[in-house]
């Protein structure tokens, strides 16, 4: 059962890049390497079972905060509008 | 069984090498390599390298891609069009490439026992590490104790690069009257517009910066060390100045602590040697640290990769402030300034 | 009883996997990004919680049970988070649903 699930989570990951690859906006690309990150920590989870080797649990928490700062890094750094100008001008009171 | 899992990976590292080739989008290329690199920290789980796999995957799909962000970020979004067609480069590739596959033909195989890798010094360090050194990690012991002349040069490499950048890329620090009130307005403005990412963050902020200490001092029982670390620890400063504007993150961090930090950091893995010299052995050599070599050794490894932690936290957050604070006005929610 | 447990792990483990693959199959197949939006964003969460609690199920052993839920926690809370933070950059900077269907 542990190696059936680790070959699904092959195959999705398999879909994730393709998608990746082809989807037309960057934002399609974003979310497919956030499922793809989200399914790696999940891979290491159950590779680290199936060889019996629990230390690898650690790989799999830095993975998924550092997938987090990742998306957000990108967000931030394309430029898009969520994150340029404020809604309105704000005095300090 | 074990075949099948490593096909699947080096496919998939293929299809992601191709892909990445073919786009024109260099946004969408940094995030592929990012792929990239988790493919390949899979690839070392697979071959049950742990500390290797937990470097790749902080420092090469994770740190690696933020600043290749940030660095783009200055440059610009899209490929410039080639001009020529490269069929010339393309031939020598291709023969470079076929005479590489040539040579790996005589190689030894994979894990093979008499290997010439695996009969000189390798039988050693694994046999004497545990009663020599006396940790259970041995990646951890060659590393910080039977090879650490080489980490201390990584560790100067680290901040060699962190000092070209402080010469070549430098941001002067705003001066202290435009800070408070610009910081205030921006700092509400942002509150309003990033409400949830910013509660997850400061959530998320404090347990990232246990976790990194976590990892710093377990690298002696488990996958860890000074440099995956030092990665994390500089991750999640990151995180707080994405999502709080670089002015309030500098007033936070403030920059010339960090630079004073990252040279004390290697200050402290020279002085380790030092004071080994002055105890009358070699080097690095930790055994005469204390009384007893064993916990000679323990205070030896703690204190370097301490020094190797710091630098390359403090060489991380120079290299992304610097090159985040020449775009000033992309992480600062102001009006591009003409 | 440990059998119960042990099976309903499995359980688990499958149901995780056959929802990994409905998802996958939706962002490869979905016409638009906030359709497929909706098959990661739902998915990615419940897969990781049934998969994770599936392992915990199986593996009973100490220190690992708490990392693992760890893992959970930390998944539970950044997930919805990334999704939303994606969702609203890309409608903001313009990117319209597809709201019928094309000609």
């Amino acid at each position: 059962m542990l190696m059936a699930a680790t070959l699904a989570i092959f195959v999705v990951m398999f879909l994730a890049i393709i998608r990746g690859y082809i989807g037309p906006t960057l934002y399609d690309r974003i979310l497919a390497v956030n499922m793809f990150g989200t399914k790696t920590v999940l891979l290491i989870c159950l590779l680290g079972f199936l060889f019996g080797r629990p230390e690898f649990l650690d790989i799999a928490l830095v993975y998924a905060l550092i997938n987090f700062i990742s998306v957000i890094a990108v967000l931030r750094l394309s430029g898009s509008d969520y994150f340029k100008n404020p809604p309105q001008d704000q005095k300090p009171s | 069984m074990g075949i099948l899992e490593h096909i699947i990976i080096l496919t998939l590292l293929l299809l992601v090498a191709i892909a990445i080739t073919r786009l024109k989008d260099l946004l969408a290329v940094v995030m592929l390599m990012g792929v990239y690199g988790l493919l390949s920290a899979s690839f070392f789980v697979i071959m049950d390298a742990v500390d290797v796999a937990f470097t790749e995957a902080s420092v090469g799909a994770g740190i690696s891609t933020i600043l290749m962000l940030t660095a783009i970020s200055l440059t610009g979004r899209t490929v410039s069009p080639i001009g020529h067609k490269p069929v010339l480069a393309m031939i020598l590739v291709i023969i470079t490439g076929g005479l590489l596959v040539y040579a790996t033909l005589d190689m030894p195989y994979y894990g093979l026992v008499d290997a010439p890798a695996n009969l000189h010094v390798s039988p050693r360090y694994i046999h004497d590490s545990l009663h020599e050194i006396g940790i259970p990690n041995a990646v951890t012991s060659v590393l910080a104790s039977y090879r650490g002349f080489d980490t201390f040069g990584e560790v100067v490499v680290i901040f060699t690069a962190g000092i070209g950048v402080l010469a070549l890329l430098s941001v002067p620090s705003p001066t202290p009257q435009e800070d408070t009130n610009e910081i205030k307005s921006q700092n509400i403005a942002m509150h309003h517009q990033h409400l949830v990412l910013r509660v997850i963050s400061k959530l998320l902020i404090p347990f990232i910066l246990l976790f990194g200490l976590y990892v710093q001092f377990h690298g002696d029982f488990g996958p860890g060390g000074g440099f995956q670390a030092g990665v994390i620890f500089a991750a999640a400063i990151i995180l707080y100045a994405m999502l709080f504007g670089l002015n309030t993150a500098r007033k936070a961090v403030s920059l010339p602590l960090v630079r004073l930090v990252s040279a004390l950091g290697v200050l402290l893995y020279g002085s380790v040697g030092i004071v080994s010299l002055l105890n009358g052995g070699n080097f690095l050599d930790y055994n005469v640290l204390l009384p007893d070599p064993v916990a000679g050794q323990h205070i030896g490894i703690l204190l370097i990769e301490l020094g190797v932690g710091i630098t390359v936290a403090s060489v991380m957050i120079i290299i992304f402030f610097n090159f985040a604070g020449r775009n000033g006005h992309l992480l600062n929610n102001q009006s591009r300034r003409k | 009883m440990e059998i119960i447990i042990s099976w309903l792990g499995t359980l688990c483990l499958f149901a995780g996997s056959v929802l990994a693959i409905i998802s996958g199959i939706g962002i490869f197949r979905f016409p638009d990004f906030y359709t497929r939006m909706h098959a990661v964003g739902v998915s990615d969460t419940l897969v990781t919680g049934l998969i994770v609690i599936g392992l915990v199920l199986q593996i009973p052993d100490g220190i690992v049970i708490v990392k693992l839920l760890l893992i959970l926690l930390m998944t539970l809370l950044i997930n919805p988070t990334a999704s939303h933070a994606l969702a609203k950059a890309a409608i903001l900077s313009g990117l319209q649903p597809t709201l019928t269907k094309k000609k």
